[in-house]
């Protein structure tokens, strides 16, 4: 019998799992596998839908649903915490003193924010990463009446690597509708030495910042939070005053991982490029934003290389070498908002950087629908 | 390469991590360290040589060397504060 094990029931656990249990069909039928999803919650979140909470449209009740919904039958659901994974004894101990046996690990623990991190995060800053800070967010910008809004990235890596400037797209658009743009300045601030890590999206923002009269500061790590003066500061020594501050939290990777002596204290999974085998390890793999791979941490991610772990996996219990589709090639495609309906899209590899098209209506119409039929094409593998 | 008068206390191997990975591993090095240290980089990362001494500059710390390496670049920068 081999023992499969997902642990994670986001987008890349939740579609391994039932890629799995399609093509392992047979033998799981026979009592030669067993398949089993390990998830803390039970609920299937869909995260990007976070951001529209924030910028208007969304609600909260929409982005979750039952994981059991979403999964083939022929996989066990284990809702419990995951507390440690043992691999020398090759087993999940779950909350509750259970574990759970594996021959085959898949890692798909997601990523945290971490707003805590930064000293007066919470009581000062904004952020769109969970559906009640979001909340909060659309309800600090619809008491917003001008003034200086302050845009900023509190450490790296983190989720959706565009969020932030299509945040920034989005409200500057928002407050000109609402004839407050000219109340108000809006600054966005980048760590790096561009407004965005991929050179060709950042060629393709930059000037769209300018028209819109966005102020880029770059090289803007931010580091603290002075409440006092309504000052956001950074590691390179400069301030910036806010009236209304949205800050990227600091993200980790899952405590399960640190603890198990799997992760550095950044918790991401050392994964390898191609094979998405963690390093150290034998028959265990990470997909989506668990891993320390040079990619988005997005949905998009996981999405892509849930398939990669299940090729490798299905190929050894059927006894031959992996197929092409077992290794992964960085690929990557994502929406970009950049205001008033128009959006493009990012699609890359690690050979290929993105070529955003000229931003357009139909591709902000391709989230719009995207956001849409997720709940009924991503998780089960048919797109 | 590095002079007698600033040793290098600590190096970041950030080889096979793409941009920004390499100055985000500097920031990080740079936020656990203090004024006095000096941290080699190691960088396989073309852009490395554009982005980390143009943030030192920013940030106020000091480019001590660039030197090429077999298929990698060092960084040595000194924490000025």
């Amino acid at each position: 019998m081999e023992r499969i094990v997902v642990l994670g029931g986001g987008v890349g656990g939740t579609l391994a799992a039932n890629l799995l249990a399609r093509r392992l069909r047979r033998q799981i039928g026979a009592g030669e596998v067993e398949l089993t999803l390990i998830d803390e919650g039970g609920e299937h979140v869909y995260q990007p839908g976070f951001m529209y909470i924030a910028m208007g449209g969304e609600r909260a009740e929409r982005l979750h649903r039952p994981e059991r919904s979403l999964l083939n039958d022929r996989i066990k659901l284990v809702i419990a915490r995951a507390k440690r994974i043992d691999h020398a004894a090759r087993q999940v101990e779950v909350e509750g003193g259970q574990s759970i046996g594996y021959d085959w690990l898949i890692i798909a623990t997601g990523a945290r924010a971490l707003p805590d991190e930064i000293p007066h995060f919470t009581e000062e800053a904004h952020h769109f990463y969970g559906a009640d800070a979001a909340a909060r967010l659309r309800a600090a910008l619809d008491a917003f009446d001008g003034g200086r809004i302050v845009i900023g990235i509190a450490g790296m890596p983190y989720k959706c690597p565009p969020a932030p400037l299509e945040v920034t797209f989005l409200i500057e658009s928002e407050l000109r509708q609402r004839r407050l743009r000219d109340r108000s300045e809006i600054h966005f601030c980048s760590p790096i030495g561009r407004a965005f890590t991929i050179e060709s999206v950042s060629e393709m923002a930059t000037p769209i910042m300018e028209e819109k009269g966005i102020e880029l500061h770059t090289f803007f790590n931010v580091e603290a939070i002075d409440p006092e003066r309504r000052v956001v500061q950074s590691l390179e020594g400069e301030e910036l005053p806010y009236d209304l501050l949205i800050l990227v939290p600091p993200h980790r990777g899952a405590q399960v991982v640190i603890d198990s002596g799997l992760a550095p204290p950044s918790g991401w999974l050392p994964t390898d490029l191609h094979t998405l085998e963690v390093r150290g390890t034998e028959r265990v793999f990470a997909i989506g934003d668990a891993t320390d791979l040079p990619l988005s941490k997005a949905g998009s991610t996981a999405h892509f290389e849930a398939p990669v772990a299940v090729e490798r996996i299905v190929a050894a219990i059927e006894g031959r070498p992996p197929s092409a589709k077992g290794s992964y090639t960085g690929k990557v495609m994502c929406f970009f908002e950049v205001g008033d309906g128009k959006g493009t899209l990012l699609q890359f590899d690690y050979d290929h950087p993105p070529r955003p098209p000229r931003p357009g209506r139909i591709w902000h119409l391709g989230k719009v629908v995207f956001n849409r039929v997720y709940w009924h094409t991503v998780p089960q593998g048919r797109v | 390469m590095q002079t007698l008068e600033t040793p290098v206390t600590r190096v970041v191997d950030a080889r096979g991590s793409y941009c920004p990975g390499p100055l985000m591993e500097l920031i990080r090095a740079i936020r656990e360290g203090s004024a006095g240290d000096v941290i080699a980089v190691y960088s396989s990362d073309n852009g490395s040589r554009i982005d980390i001494p143009k943030w030192v500059e920013k940030a106020g710390h000091r480019l001590v060397a660039i030197e090429k390496r077999d298929g990698y670049d060092e960084i040595v920068v000194e924490q000025l504060r």
